[in-house]
C-alpha cells in the first residue's frame, strides 16, 4: 500500500499547524523589517546631526579646502594661541579642533597636525580631514615645483573598458555584480534552507522516538516511505513559510519605505558599498540601464532550471542525513558529534563560494569543488550566473544525484534499525553496523 | 486452515548475537496464544518479524496459510510494549491517520471510531490533544487503534501495563470478545496470573530459542506432579504425620484454613490412585481439605527457565 501521500499530509499539516512555526512565520519577516528600519533610521539620525570643528591654520596655506557642508560647519580660527583656541572650542561645544602648526618647509606640515577633541573622533570625520588636507598639500607641493595644476586636471581620464566576449555579447562590471548576486542568493538560499529545515526534520524523527509512536507506526509503513514522508511533508511546509515571509518581507518593506520615507538602502553593508563605489564613475541612468540588459545577459533558463535540480538534489541529500541522524539518536542534545561532519562540507561550500567562485569563478578550487557532491549544490548554483558549460552542470548534478541515491539507502538503513533503537547513544563504529543488519 | 499463524525455523542475527534460533511456533486460529519468556529472550524480535517490521534472516512465516507479504500489514493489530503517541496531535485526528495507514478509508474509520469511542465512553476526548490525557487514557486510544481495523490476528505486548484494576478489567474483557468474534490474539506477558485466566496456548522462549509450547492444559498435564494437598482434622497428629510418612510421601505444606488441621503435601506414586488416598484419609480423620497441586504457569516457567 502507498501511504506516501497520506504521511506527507500529515507532516505537512502538523508542521502548518503547530503554534510555534505559525508565530515564527509572522514574527520573523516583521522583526526583521523592524531591524532594518531601525538600523536605517539610526544612520539616519546620525548623518543628520550638524558638527562645527574649528580650524587654526598657523600656516594659513590650507585652510581655504575647508567649506562647511551639510553636517559639518568648519569654523576657521585666526589668530590665536593654540591654548586660546583649546578654551575656545571646549566653550563653544564644537566637535573638535584641528591644528596645522606653522612650518615653513611643505615636507613637514604634514607631518605636524593634530585634532583634539573631547572624545576619540569618529573615523569617517578624520579619514575626510585628512583626505582634504592631502589634496591641498600634493597641489601646493606641485605648484611649488612649477608645475600647472590646471593641466593636471584637464590630462585626468577616467577609464571604463567594455567587456564584450568573442561571440559578442557585451558585459561589464555591473554585469559580475547582478551575477554574483545571483549566485550568492541561490546558494545561500539552500544554505538556510538545509539547515532551517534539516534541523525541523531531524527533530521530528526524534519527536517520534521519544514519544514512542515510531514501533506502531512502522508495523503499518516502510521505514523508507516515512521518512521519505517527513523529508518532503517537512519541505513543503519549509516552502510555504518562504513564500510567506517573501510576501509579507515585502509588503511590509513596502510600507515602512512609503510611509516613513525611509530610505531603507542607506543601511548599507560593506559590501554595497564597495559595489556601489564600482558603480559610481557612471551616471545613475546608464547603470539602471546595465542592470537591466545584465539581467537581460543572464542565462536565465539555465539558471531556473539548474537551481530547481541543484536546489532539490542538494536539499534531499542533506536532509536524509539529517533524518538518519534523528533516527540514531534519543534527544537532540545526542545530536552534536553526528552534526558535525553534515555541517562541515556545508560551511566550506558556502565559504568557497563567497570567497574563491566570487575571486574567479572557473578556477581550479572552484570548479573542483562544484563537483564533489556534498558541495556542489551552494557552489555550483553561485558559479551558473557566470556560465558554466552545460556538460559540467550535468556531470555534477549526476554524481549528486548519485550520491543521493546512495545517502538515501545509507539513512534508510540507519533509519530502520536507529528508531527501534532506545536508551544508548550510538557510536560511528556502531552505526556502520548497523548498515550489515 | 486451522493455524492463523505458522513460523517455521525462523532465525535472526544482529551482527555476532543470535536474538532468534530456528523458532518455529504455531497458533491455531481463535485462540489466546501467550508469547512468554524472560527480558530478552527474544520476543519482541520475533513479534516484530511477524509484523514484518524486521525481516528474518532464514525461515519462513505463514499468515492464514500464505507466505507474510506486504498485504497482510491490515490483517495484524500490533500493540508494542514501548507505545506511545503523538503528543501534540489531537485524539481524533490521530486515531483517523493511524487507521487510515492500517488501510481503513476515512469515512470507514471515523464510523468505528465513533462506534469505539461511544462504547468506551471516551467520546468527548476526540478534540484533546495526547498530552492533555492521563496515561490510561493515552493507553485506551491506543487499544482502539489497535483493534479498530478489525483484523485477524492481534499481538498484544504487555497489554495492561498502564491501566488501573478497573480499566485492566474492561479491556481484558475487549480482548475476550474478540477472540469470541473470531481473532486470534498472540499475547506477550509477564504478568502470569493473566496468562493462567487468559491463554489457551502457550510458547516459551528462552536465550534466543523455544523451549516449550502447546496447549496450556496439556502443559500443565505433562508438569503436574501428581501431588495432593490435604487437610485432616485429628485428635494426634503426630501419629497421624507418621503413618502418613510410611504409606505416601509427605511434605510440608502451608496454607490457610480455619481450623488446627494437619496440612500436607501428599505426592501419590506411579499407579496410587488419588480415591485411594481419599478414602484412607476419611478412615483417619475428618478431611477438610483436598487439592491436586496443579502447577502455575509461573512454576512451570521458572522451573523450565533455571533447567534451560
Amino acid at each position: 500500500m502507498n501511504h506516501l501521500p497520506l504521511i506527507i499530509k500529515r507532516e505537512y499539516l502538523t508542521k502548518v499547524k503547530n503554534k510555534s512555526f505559525i508565530v515564527m512565520t509572522i514574527l520573523s519577516p516583521i522583526l526583521l523589517i523592524a531591524l532594518i528600519t531601525v538600523v536605517a533610521y539610526l544612520s539616519q539620525l546620525n548623518n543628520d546631526k550638524q558638527r562645527t570643528i574649528c580650524i587654526l591654520d598657523e600656516t594659513g596655506l590650507v585652510q581655504d579646502v575647508f567649506k562647511s557642508e551639510d553636517n559639518t560647519i568648519y569654523n576657521i580660527l585666526e589668530n590665536m594661541t593654540l591654548a586660546d583656541a583649546k578654551e575656545l572650542v571646549k566653550q563653544t561645544e564644537a566637535y573638535g579642533l584641528l591644528h596645522l602648526e606653522n612650518s615653513n618647509l611643505f615636507d613637514s606640515i604634514s607631518n605636524q597636525i593634530k585634532f583634539y577633541s573631547e572624545d576619540s573622533p569618529s573615523l569617517t570625520i578624520i579619514s575626510n580631514l585628512e583626505s582634504k588636507i592631502d589634496k591641498k598639500i600634493e597641489n601646493l607641493k606641485l605648484q611649488h615645483r612649477g608645475v600647472d595644476i590646471a593641466m593636471i586636471e584637464a590630462s585626468k581620464t577616467n577609464v571604463n573598458i567594455n567587456q564584450e566576449s568573442f561571440d559578442g555579447q557585451k558585459t561589464s562590471k555591473i554585469d559580475s555584480i547582478v551575477k554574483l548576486f545571483f549566485g550568492s542568493a541561490a546558494g545561500y538560499l539552500l544554505f538556510m534552507f538545509i539547515i532551517i529545515y534539516g534541523n525541523m526534520i531531524m527533530r521530528s524523527v526524534i519527536e517520534e522516538k521519544t514519544s514512542r509512536i515510531i514501533e506502531v507506526i512502522i508495523s503499518s509503513v516502510k521505514p523508507m516511505q516515512l521518512m521519505l514522508g517527513k523529508i518532503i511533508g517537512t519541505s513543503l511546509a519549509g516552502i510555504t513559510q518562504f513564500i510567506i515571509w517573501l510576501f509579507i518581507g515585502g509588503a511590509l518593506l513596502f510600507t515602512v519605505s512609503i510611509v516613513f520615507g525611509i530610505d531603507t538602502s542607506q543601511a548599507k553593508t560593506p559590501n554595497q558599498q564597495i559595489i556601489e563605489g564600482a558603480m559610481q564613475n557612471s551616471n545613475v541612468n546608464m547603470q539602471i540601464q546595465d542592470v537591466y540588459n545584465s539581467l537581460h545577459h543572464l542565462p536565465m533558463t539555465n539558471l531556473i532550471i539548474a537551481f530547481l535540480l541543484f536546489f532539490i538534489g542538494g536539499y534531499l541529500l542533506y536532509s536524509s542525513l539529517y533524518a538518519a541522524i534523528g533516527a540514531a539518536v534519543d534527544n537532540e542534545t545526542d545530536t552534536q558529534q553526528f552534526m558535525l561532519p553534515i555541517l562541515m562540507p556545508l560551511i566550506l561550500a558556502v565559504y568557497i563560494g563567497f570567497f574563491t567562485v566570487i575571486e574567479d569563478p572557473h578556477g581550479t578550487v572552484s570548479t573542483v569543488f562544484s563537483f564533489i557532491p556534498l558541495t556542489s549544490p551552494v557552489v555550483m548554483l553561485m558559479r551558473i550566473p557566470f556560465g558554466v558549460p552545460i556538460w559540467q552542470q550535468l556531470v555534477s548534478l549526476l554524481l549528486l544525484v548519485g550520491t543521493f541515491i546512495f545517502t538515501v539507502w545509507f539513512a534508510a538503513k540507519i533509519y530502520r534499525v536507529g528508531i527501534l533503537m532506545y536508551g544508548k547513544k550510538p557510536t560511528y563504529k556502531e552505526l556502520i553496523k548497523w548498515i550489515k543488519y | 486452515m486451522s493455524n492463523i499463524l505458522e513460523v517455521q525455523d525462523v532465525s535472526k542475527n544482529f551482527g555476532s548475537f543470535t536474538a532468534l534460533n530456528k523458532v518455529s511456533i504455531t497458533v491455531p486460529k481463535g485462540t489466546i496464544y501467550g508469547l512468554l519468556g524472560p527480558n530478552g529472550a527474544g520476543k519482541t524480535t520475533l513479534i516484530r518479524i511477524i509484523n514484518q517490521i524486521t525481516m528474518p534472516d532464514s525461515g519462513k512465516v505463514f499468515l492464514d496459510g500464505e507466505l507474510l507479504n506486504a498485504s497482510h500489514i491490515k490483517d495484524i493489530g500490533y500493540l508494542p510494549e514501548e507505545r506511545g503517541l503523538y503528543k501534540s496531535m489531537k485524539v481524533g485526528e490521530q486515531a483517523l491517520y493511524l487507521a487510515q495507514l492500517k488501510g481503513l478509508s476515512h469515512k470507514e474509520a471515523k464510523a468505528r471510531l465513533k462506534y469505539w469511542f461511544d462504547r468506551l465512553e471516551i467520546g468527548d476526548w476526540w478534540n484533546k490533544k495526547i498530552q492533555e490525557l492521563s496515561k490510561g487514557m493515552a493507553q485506551k486510544i491506543q487499544f482502539v487503534v489497535t483493534v479498530l481495523h478489525q483484523p485477524k490476528l492481534l499481538i498484544f505486548d504487555e497489554p495492561f501495563s498502564g491501566f488501573d484494576p478497573i480499566n485492566a478489567n474492561l479491556i481484558k474483557d475487549e480482548i475476550l470478545k474478540l477472540r469470541e468474534d473470531g481473532a486470534t490474539i498472540i499475547f506477550s506477558t509477564h504478568r502470569m496470573e493473566s496468562v493462567e485466566e487468559l491463554c489457551d496456548d502457550i510458547a516459551l522462549i528462552n536465550k534466543s530459542n523455544k523451549i516449550l509450547d502447546g496447549k496450556l492444559m496439556d502443559i500443565k498435564r505433562h508438569y503436574k506432579t501428581n501431588t495432593f494437598e490435604v487437610g485432616i482434622l485429628s485428635n494426634n497428629k503426630t501419629v497421624l504425620e507418621q503413618e502418613l510418612a510410611n504409606k505416601f510421601n509427605i511434605y510440608p505444606a502451608s496454607f490457610k484454613t480455619l481450623g488446627e488441621e494437619l496440612k500436607l503435601n501428599i505426592k501419590l506414586s506411579e499407579g496410587e490412585k488419588p480415591n485411594e488416598l481419599l478414602s484412607y484419609l476419611c478412615n483417619h480423620g475428618e478431611v477438610s481439605h483436598f487439592v491436586e497441586l496443579i502447577p502455575s504457569v509461573n512454576d512451570i516457567f521458572i522451573q523450565t527457565v533455571k533447567n534451560n
